[in-house]
């Protein structure tokens, strides 16, 4: 707790937001690439001791917000038909086309909310006569984890194991978002828990290219005010570099040991993005070798697509076009208890995020 | 009670049919642990006395797992809803008792929980006057689930009622939150993480009625915060009377180990389960006697004033966070979910 505390520091935070106002003569438009961070910035009262010149863009990178709804569809289809799923716990209530994983669960199916998908090996091993399969959504972040699951049940010689990939990389949506015409972003704060694992180097390319700067963030009041400093500070000084904020955590290199086992189960290929899209060489699929641990090719059930909800403009929100509150049915018929779209449900969900946190409803 | 004195290991069907077998068991567990005047009687029902105002409360026990740190569902059915008849402002007396049971629970689990069921009856001050036992077959349960009703006496000086609330109001806790819910999620399975966080089930009549005794009408509203937490009822509250609250993060009383595993599961202690924790709403003019009578009780050692009610932003509650900023505390919608990263 150390860690959490030390930056969690008033004075130290207060410091970083009066540097902020002293520097910060035009307007910026800063993305922060994770949810978590979108959840520190709401959680901590972050955003409203910003100078208004400051606007922070809520990213894409909550991954229960870009799971596509074929996925959860996916899902739900296995869990009715007696097939153990096991989820990380935000997953659950995300909606799909017709019912919510929680829904489906309520209707007898064996649902298991995990923090690791280590254990639902172990539910494999105890369940011999059942099918397990783990929900492997995420970014780069949860990537190691779930590859390892596959490499313990390998060892392990279990059959009944299998998991359904909805793994995203973050370069790849950073690019999709600046590619985009209606794209205002001046500056990115990195994903620190994404690079921590990868590093940054790929970053590098990027900021050039784009002539925008990334900075390595981490989720504290005091990375975030941090790292908010150190992008208006370049943006002001005009240059475009790849900094590191988060440093006690993360490496140029990232992490060497995480990387060879996501590298050995997994490679890059196209992956479609809830309210984005398809887009080329944007997450992880299973590697030949590790194609029998693959369930969409197990159940046979890759041919499920269903369309997204019309009246819901994720796709804009999580591309930092449109505020949630900017939607038309941002409270009214959206809402955490009945969301249209998965940025009302998760709490890293942007829509989410304002709906619980936000004080710009203190007016309503 | 031994089990070697019943003649069974497990609690079977028969043990709820209304036959010899359920007599056994009652005679032996139930009427042997809980003996009184009213139980005695081995009636359907009893008759009490009840002076002046009633308070009544009812509530049903679920929890998994059934043993945990720090207790078991048995003293949290008795605890539990003396505290929900003590926030009436009132002083627990009886207690009706009843249980379903699957099919198979093991009979020294059962004596276990009877026996913490008495213990915890006997600490609050309450008799079980009434009961029932039900047994239901295996998977159509989960091992045992405990239903109790109590009924209090409205302490004479208590006028206890969120009508009575009004703007700078200040807002206390008795002690550390979301001890509960962590201990309970330490041992959920898929879950289990070393720690020694132990529920804070206890039994708060006493502290309750000492409250009322000594600051009387100036005490407007006492809650206890179990299932959704601090946030959930102070958000129910806000919208009653439709003004608004004003928290503060660093005042709320959170110990190290719990706010640890809380980061490690991405769980907002806000929300999470309290069994031995109440709040008091009372006069601003009393803020540091009433802190400091607690604080003097063992049961208020850690006491924390954590805000106010505020004309501003009514039916929301606000927190003021460690460094300064504000966001909303909106109510729990569904079960708390753990975040992905």
């Amino acid at each position: 707790m150390k860690y959490l505390t030390e930056y969690r520091n008033l004075e130290a935070t207060k410091n970083y937001l009066e540097l902020i106002h002293k520097v910060a003569t035009k307007t910026w438009k800063i993305m922060e690439i994770c949810g978590g961070q979108t959840h520190g910035l709401v959680k901590n009262g972050i955003l409203e001791l910003l100078p208004e010149s400051v606007q922070m863009i809520h990213g894409p990178g909550c991954p229960v917000c870009v799971t596509p709804l074929n996925l959860i569809d996916k899902a739900i289809e296995l869990l009715e038909n007696g097939v153990i799923v096991c989820s990380f716990g935000d997953m659950i209530r995300v909606p799909g086309s017709k019912k919510s994983l929680l829904e489906a669960k309520s209707n007898g199916g064996d649902l298991r909310i995990l923090y690791s998908p280590i254990e639902a090996v172990k539910i494999a091993k105890n369940n011999p006569d059942k099918e397990v399969v783990f929900f492997a959504v995420g970014f780069e972040t949860t990537a190691p984890a779930n590859a390892l699951s596959v490499l313990h049940a390998q060892k392990e010689g279990l059959k009944n194991y299998s998991i359904l990939v909805s793994h995203v990389l973050v370069p790849p949506a950073m690019e999709a978002i600046l590619d985009d015409k209606f794209c205002k972003i001046n500056a990115f704060l990195g994903a620190g828990h994404v690079c921590a694992i990868m590093g940054y180097r790929e970053y590098f390319p990027l900021a050039e290219k784009y002539k925008i700067p990334i900075i390595i963030t981490g989720f504290e009041p005091l990375d975030l005010v941090q790292g908010i400093y150190m992008a208006v500070s370049q943006l002001e000084k005009g240059i475009y570099e790849v900094e590191n904020q988060y440093s006690r955590v993360v490496k140029e290199e990232g992490n060497i040991a995480a990387l060879k086992v996501i590298n050995k189960v997994f490679e890059v290929g196209a992956r479609e993005w809830r309210g984005i899209g398809e887009i080329p060489n944007s997450g992880y699929v299973l590697t030949h070798e590790f194609k029998s641990f693959d369930a969409e090719k197990k159940f046979g059930i890759s041919h499920l697509k269903v369309p997204e909800n019309p009246n819901c403009i994720a796709g804009a929100i999580l591309k930092g076009i449109k505020k949630p509150h900017q939607c038309d049915q941002f409270g009214k018929k959206c809402t955490p208890s009945n969301p249209l779209g998965a940025p009302m449900v998760s709490s890293e969900g942007a829509c989410a995020a304002y709906y619980h946190f936000s004080s710009n409803l203190m007016s309503e | 009670m031994e089990k070697e004195e019943l003649g069974y290991e497990t609690i079977q069907l028969g043990h709820g049919s209304g036959g010899l077998m359920t007599r056994d068991l009652l005679d032996k567990i139930i009427f042997k642990s809980f003996s009184n005047p009213y139980l005695d009687q081995k009636h359907d029902g009893s008759v009490i006395n009840i002076n002046g105002r009633m308070a009544i409360s009812t509530d049903s026990f679920v929890v998994s797992p059934i043993f945990f740190k720090g207790g078991n569902i048995g003293e949290l059915a008795v605890n539990g809803t003396v505290n929900d008849v003590a926030m009436c402002g009132a002083i627990p007396k009886y207690l009706s008792l009843a249980f379903i049971v699957e099919e198979g629970l093991k009979v020294e689990d059962f004596i276990t929980i009877v026996n913490s069921i008495k213990k915890a009856a006997d600490e609050s001050g309450v008799q079980i006057i009434t009961g029932d036992t039900k047994v239901v077959e295996r998977g159509k349960g989960d091992k045992i689930f405990i239903n109790t009703t109590g009924f209090g006496e409205v302490n004479s000086h208590a006028k206890i009622a969120s009508e009575h609330i009004k703007n700078g109001d200040k807002i206390l806790l008795n002690g550390f939150v979301a001890q509960h819910g962590m201990a309970i999620m330490s041992q959920r399975e898929g879950l289990e993480f070393e720690s020694t966080i132990v529920s804070d089930t206890t039994n708060l009549n006493f502290l309750v009625n000492d409250l009322i005794n000594k600051f009387g009408d100036k005490i407007h509203l006492f809650r206890d915060p179990t299932r959704g937490g601090v946030a959930s009822v102070l958000s129910e509250i806000s919208q009653d009377i439709k003004k608004g609250v004003l928290i503060y993060e660093d005042k709320i009383p959170l110990e190290k180990q719990v706010a640890a595993a809380c980061e490690i599961l991405g769980l907002d202690p806000l929300y999470v389960a309290n069994e031995g924790v109440f709040m008091v709403i009372v006069d601003a003019s009393i803020q540091n006697e009433v802190l400091l009578f607690m604080k003097n009780d063992p049961k208020g050692k850690n006491a924390a004033y954590i805000g106010e009610i505020t004309q501003e932003h009514p039916g929301k509650v606000v927190m003021k966070s460690a460094i300064g900023g504000k966001r909303i505390v909106s109510p729990l919608i569904g079960e708390q979910l753990p975040r992905i990263c």
